[in-house]
């Protein structure tokens, strides 16, 4: 494999050609902040909380779906990034109903260390206050759209992982909802196979245990990761 | 199918003409005033009058000024007759002897049709859309013809590279250089996709070419194939066009039937299949990465680039995606040469432009242009100006990812490098005029609600910073804006553009920033605290010093 | 049948509900058809709810589980992309359909205006169906008609230069129980 020499935030890295700039910087000890990332899945750049500034170019770009090249000069934090970053994250408290106090997932949540690390301490902009419901139909699980911030991690893990293909998106654009099946009750699902990898790749209170009341709800996301790199990397002796 | 095959059919044809020809626009415009009865009265017309071997009645496509349609045309007589009523079929018949008939006429000498430049249009109202003998008679098929026997894939695009062909879809990326990339890409498998889902409100350039001359589209992708080494086509029409659908159908049976698609073309061993694939109501499958995701028939996402389509596009094998109007100009290029090509526009903008010329003015249709035409030339001269009492006060271009242009910078020429310095695009060609009754915030917010609605939902920035957008600029509409309101409105369309995935999302601030930047008065006023909030210049897209 | 062994038992029980109703209708046998000719290929989904819409006039539960089935999807990408795309409905429509452009070129003509007469008149929305069922009132965004505009698609004709007044007189028939 090739390596690359790079430049992140003064720092010189080397990375192997096809590594993204996220985990080039990762193994260099540089945190980017990411929402929709989750080890263990492919990235779809989609929460754009890791966006990066590239010499050179006036474009930003997601450091979890740009690979790293040679001579790259890229900036993990300015001003600018910092700026945007809290934006972004104004702007998923003001877009759904993010009562932390009454989360399952209150304290143990990406969302709000996210809020925290980024020093998005208020929102400025119009609360839209969509009317959602909770779905408690399944046996084990429950969803709460109120939470839900469309990561899709739940149903990039249900497809590519599990191979079930349960959980989808539906709508668009502002009525983009996440959906078990044809929309129906999660409890009446036929292709669920209540495995439960949706709920532990959930950042927020979306996906939860059913049972698990105000600040209960911790999730253990390594389970995930090991579960690919043992399939891929065929770690087990069987 | 060979040379002596296609040149014989083309002699068939032209000597089986008619002396006299009656053109009936059978475009969608035309035939939504009755276009088609026009044609049929006006065969029954021809046959009564016992004028069957001498005159030939000839559906076709845009005869271009559409507002005025059904449009009649008589060769070789050079009559244009407008608003013909089926009625009035006989009279135009009885004419034809030299007498003057009781019928609306319009004037081939104005400048709405003498300033035009014909490449892409030039079969458009010509040949007969429906039959491609009358393609071929307009020495169609040619140019695929001399590339597949006498050039190289590399001569093919080195010609492209010649003749200074920008993409036809907005963004205006040489055309030669992508088909580079795609030609040296490597993959055993490679796709060719024509973007017909032409999105944008108040643009039907696409749908004309379609509607008129689906064959130079076809001939143009062939072309294409052939460069870059694809064998497998689509065109992604959008549903909306449903004339566009059944005329490139009929298109694609015919050539298939001729063997001027399918295997072993003109005898060649070239190969290209043509599969149409028809969209469902999404504009955002007009960016090419949603496009291919929905050719795959899966909702319509897109995803960042790089990797680029030329690169890894359909089913990950590499992709040539180009527009309609870019794939019809390719046949002329290859015919005549990219010299010549490159001899007709400006330095940077070659060829010419299609644009759809609508909203409040005198004249509205199709209009082709060479680049760098002045857009007061088209707004006044061709277009009429606006219709009676009214003043013009903007010319909004490029739709939901341009900006409105005022009055002021009418001298400004059409090429892309002066429409972005406007903080417009040239985009895909729609040309909509406003006059002074039209309210530049509710354009703006006219343009949000679209993007908005039309946001895929996958990244942060355009999904919920659209919807923010919309309410203030709603807010203001309503009177209860204040000059904080305006601050957060730069700020966040700043945020959009610079943060969101796809094009849609980047370019959907664009009528907000230009009417902010050239009607700022208008917002002001309907301010709260009326305050003239601290002037910022938006746009700020500095790269930051490293 | 195949697949039909590798799914849950709870999925086997509705796609054979399915079935059994699928086989007593004709339009469910041309739909088959047409997913031949496309060799049950997953990336003509759109192309196959293009025709199940055009014969069932809507996307229903059952035909979207029938889709699925045949072209060996999981339920959720079908829905998923139905619901997507503005074109497919998942509820039944008008017996008269009425599409007000409200593209630029429209809009800056007074579609609005348009829009909202008939709007009242019928005492829907754009986007619903009057209760009786006659019809159903829609906005496009942008047929192309841009060079006759204001224009109103009435049961798939193209109707050029649209008034309020117009319009109201010629969806009157359409909608008598309105206010």
């Amino acid at each position: 494999m090739a390596v690359r020499t790079l430049t992140i935030d003064n720092k010189q890295v080397s990375a192997e050609e096809g590594t993204t700039l996220l985990s080039a910087a990762r193994d260099a000890g540089i945190t980017i902040p990411t929402l929709c990332h989750l080890e263990g899945i492919y990235d779809v750049g989609a929460c754009r909380m890791c966006l990066v500034e590239l010499a050179g170019s006036p474009k930003l770009l997601p450091a979890c779906t740009t690979l790293v090249a040679e001579g790259m000069d890229v900036r993990t934090d300015s001003e600018r990034l910092r700026k945007y970053r809290r934006i972004i994250l104004e702007l998923l408290f003001a877009e759904r109903n993010h009562v932390c106090a009454a989360c399952v997932s209150n304290g143990h949540c990406e969302l709000q260390t996210m809020a925290y690390t980024q020093g998005m301490d208020h929102v400025r902009f119009e609360y839209q206050w969509p009317a959602l419901h909770v779905d408690l139909t399944h046996a084990r699980f429950g969803m709460d759209h109120n939470r839900c911030i469309l990561c899709t991690r739940c149903v990039r893990v249900c497809w590519h992982i599990e191979g079930a293909g349960t959980k989808n998106v539906s709508g668009r654009g502002t009525h983009s909802r996440i959906i078990s099946d044809l929309n129906q009750p999660w409890g009446g699902s036929e292709t669920c196979t209540a495995c439960g990898k949706c709920v532990e790749a959930c950042p927020t209170g979306a996906l939860f245990r059913r049972g698990a009341t105000a600040g209960e709800m911790e999730r253990d996301r390594t389970r995930l990761e090991f579960l690919v790199n043992a399939r891929e990397k065929k770690q087990w002796n069987v | 199918m060979d040379l002596k095959d296609l040149l014989a059919l083309k002699d068939k044809e032209l000597s089986a003409r008619k002396p006299i020809c009656i053109r009936c626009c059978t475009a969608a415009g035309c035939l939504s005033s009755r276009g088609e009865a026009v044609k049929e009265r006006l065969e029954r017309a021809v046959y009564d009058a016992g004028l069957a071997e001498q005159v030939e009645v000839r559906g076709v496509g845009c005869l271009r000024l559409c507002c005025q349609g059904p449009l009649v045309q008589v060769d070789p007589a050079n009559i244009m007759y407008e608003k013909v009523t089926p009625e009035e079929a006989g009279a135009i018949v009885d004419a034809l002897n030299g007498a003057t008939a009781k019928v609306s006429r319009g004037d081939p000498q104005h400048p709405f049709f003498t300033k035009q430049h014909s490449i892409v249009l030039a079969n458009s109202g010509v040949v007969d859309p429906n039959r491609i003998e009358s393609y071929i008679a307009a020495e169609g098929y040619q140019a695929l013809h001399q590339v597949l026997h006498e050039m190289t894939p590399k001569a093919v695009v080195d010609e492209l590279l010649t003749s200074g062909l920008r993409g036809r879809g907005g963004a205006g990326y040489p055309t030669g250089l992508k088909w580079a990339t795609v030609q040296k890409a490597a993959g055993a498998k490679k796709y060719v996709v024509c973007n017909a889902d032409e999105g944008d409100p108040g643009a039907f350039m696409d749908r004309s070419v379609l509607e008129s001359d689906p064959h130079s589209v076809l001939e143009g992708m062939a072309i294409g194939a052939y460069a870059v080494g694809a064998d497998q086509g689509f065109v992604y029409v959008r549903a909306e066009y449903p004339l566009a659908i059944a005329r490139l159908q009929t298109a694609i049976s015919q050539a298939r039937k001729l063997g001027v698609l399918g295997s072993a073309v003109f005898e060649s061993p070239f190969h290209f299949n043509v599969d149409l694939r028809i969209g469902a109501g999404a504009f955002v499958c007009g960016e090419e990465t949603a496009l291919m995701a929905s050719v795959e028939g899966k909702r319509g996402t897109p995803r960042p680039r790089p990797p680029f389509p030329a690169e890894s596009g359909l089913w990950n094998s590499p992709t040539l995606i180009n527009n309609v109007e870019t794939f019809a100009n390719v046949p002329a290029i290859l015919r005549r040469g990219g010299a010549w090509f490159a001899g007709i526009g400006t330095e940077r903008s070659k060829g010419t432009k299609v644009f759809a010329l609508a909203g409040k003015i005198r004249n509205t249709g199709l209009i082709e242009v060479p680049m760098g035409t002045p857009m007061r030339t088209i707004v006044e001269e061709m277009g009429g100006g606006a219709p009676e009492g009214a003043t013009i006060k903007a010319v909004q271009t490029g739709g939901p990812s341009g900006g409105c242009i005022p009055a002021q910078h009418l001298d400004t020429p059409v090429d892309y490098e002066s429409l972005t310095k406007l903080g417009s695009i040239m985009g895909s060609g729609g040309m909509i005029v406003m006059d002074d009754s039209t309210r530049m915030v509710d354009v703006a917010r006219f343009f949000m609600e679209f993007c908005m609605d039309e946001s895929c939902g996958k990244c942060i920035p355009c999904r919920t910073g659209t919807v923010q957008i919309h309410g203030l600029l709603a807010k203001v509409l309503a009177g209860k804006g204040t000059s904080r309101d305006l601050t957060q409105l730069e700020e966040l369309c700043d945020f959009v553009k610079n943060t969101s995935l796809c094009g849609l999302g980047q370019t959907a601030p664009n009528p907000v920033l230009s009417t902010l930047r050239f009607f700022r008065k208008e917002y002001d006023e309907l301010l709260l605290d009326g305050a003239r909030p601290v002037p910022s210049e938006p746009v700020a897209e500095k790269p930051r010093a490293t | 049948m195949a697949m039909l062994t590798t799914t849950s038992a709870g999925k086997r029980r509705a796609v054979t509900a399915v079935l059994e109703h699928a086989s007593g209708d004709k339009r469910f046998r041309i739909l088959e058809t047409h997913m031949k000719r496309h060799q049950h290929r997953a990336d003509a989904l759109i192309e196959i709810l293009h025709k199940a819409q055009e014969l069932f006039g809507f996307l229903d539960d059952g035909l979207m589980l029938f889709v699925a089935h045949h072209l060996k999807l999981p339920p959720s990408r079908v829905y998923g992309v139905a619901t997507f795309y503005h074109f497919f409905t998942l509820k039944p429509k008008g017996a008269h359909t009425c599409v007000v452009c409200m593209g630029t070129a429209c809009y800056v003509k007074g579609a609005d205006r348009v829009l909202r007469a008939i709007e009242d008149r019928a005492g829907i929305k754009a986007g619903e169906t009057t209760p009786d069922k006659q019809l159903s009132l829609v906005t496009a965004r942008c047929i192309g008609a841009c060079g006759i505009a204001p224009a109103v698609v009435y049961d798939g004709t193209v109707t050029p230069r649209q008034t309020p007044e117009v319009a109201l007189e010629r969806v009157k028939g359409w909608c008598a129980h309105g206010p």
